[in-house]
């Protein structure tokens, strides 16, 4: 470089690089699988921490990705009669049930004009691989209606392409009221009980006033149905992160 | 009222048949039956042979999904399906589109022309 006086130029420190530190920021954030909760009961906490030893030492072999219900998952599970004995299941993700080693997750998926819904066990040895190819969250935690709902709510292309997710941060909501077939349906799904906010009733007001009669509003002041489950999620949170950091 | 399709077939549950043979495909002013199960207890599940009365006439029949869940990691289809058979075996239609499990794979002996005949696998 052309300096002014002939001698090099004075020297200037490199600027700082900035460092977001985005490890403390994401464990704030940070997702809990809803099996790694032990229910409420009486059984010895030892076993449910012995099946959290299996399910961490599962996982660092194999990725389980972070999913709520209404995801559209793409599995791939061993199978000796399939040909290249694998087979590839793709469908959203309806509810998760079960509690450690046995948390299972139902797929549901139209294919051909027929319904078909496979509930697959997380930690299952025959599981290849599990990718999540739309990222979306709906307004109830059990999309079970879904079987008496139009059927173009549940066809998903088999070939789908994981849709790029913008943020590392919120995880967006589909707040899609779900229009449904004529009644009968498999559940009486207006009533309180189920409490279902993701369909368009399109009941008549008198039916809807009849569905209330089955309402229970005490429920949620009942002290003896509370978990909390505050501490009990920090305490497996911290042995999580002690076990994977190893 | 007409009640939803009951779990496992049984006696007297109507079913779907689902490959693209003549009788199945006609409309007929009742829907096919299911008279007899070949099975030591009278429940049949997917892979048991049963007896259908279809359009007035008794017809064997294979039964590839079920409404009731089974073992994990098996399809559930949301109507019982059904594929007409002859006595010795052989399916009357000649494509099935809707995806059968694959669980059938493990008979290949007696369903090989099925499963030949077969489209989709889940």
């Amino acid at each position: 470089r052309v300096s002014s006086d002939g001698k090099p130029p004075k020297f200037q420190p490199p600027p700082k690089p900035v460092i977001i530190d985005r490890k403390t920021q994401k464990e704030e954030r940070r997702f809990l699988s809803p099996e790694f909760i032990p229910p409420r009961g009486r059984t010895d906490p030892l076993k449910y921490y012995l099946e959290r030893k299996d399910m961490i030492q599962r996982r660092k072999v194999f990725n389980i990705p972070e999913f709520y219900v209404g995801h559209v998952l793409a599995v791939t599970t061993a199978d000796p009669y399939a040909s290249d004995k694998s087979k590839r299941f793709v469908g959203i993700c309806i509810q998760r049930g079960g509690k450690g080693l046995g948390a299972t997750f139902v797929l549901r998926n139209v294919i051909e004009d027929q319904g078909v819904e496979i509930c697959y066990e997380l930690y299952s040895p025959r599981i290849q691989a599990i990718e999540v190819l739309k990222l979306e969250k709906r307004l109830d935690e059990n999309l079970m209606y879904l079987r008496d709902a139009l059927p173009e709510y549940s066809t998903f292309d088999v070939n789908m392409k994981p849709v790029p997710r913008m943020d590392h941060e919120d995880i967006p909501v589909n707040k899609l009221q779900v229009r449904m077939k004529p009644k009968p349906w498999s559940k009486r799904w207006e009533r309180p009980k189920y409490n279902i906010k993701g369909i368009k009733f399109e009941l008549p007001e008198h039916k809807m006033k009849a569905a209330q009669k089955w309402s229970q509003p005490w429920l949620e002041f009942d002290m003896l149905r509370e978990y909390d489950t505050s501490k009990i999620e920090e305490k497996i949170r911290k042995e999580l992160r002690e076990e994977l950091e190893k | 009222s007409i009640t939803g399709a009951c779990q496992a077939i049984q006696k007297l549950t109507r079913v779907r048949v689902v490959d693209n043979s003549a009788l199945g495909n006609t409309p007929y002013h009742r829907p096919p039956k299911c008279i007899h199960v070949y099975n030591k207890t009278g429940v049949g599940k997917v892979g048991d042979k049963i007896l259908l009365a279809i359009k007035g006439e008794k017809k064997k029949a294979l039964i590839v999904g079920q409404k009731m869940p089974g073992p994990t990691m098996t399809p559930r289809f949301d109507s019982n399906n059904v594929v007409l058979i002859e006595d010795n075996g052989n399916p009357i239609g000649t494509r099935i589109k809707t995806p059968i499990p694959y669980t059938l794979r493990r008979r290949e002996g007696e369903f090989s022309k099925l499963l030949a005949i077969a489209r989709n696998f889940v």
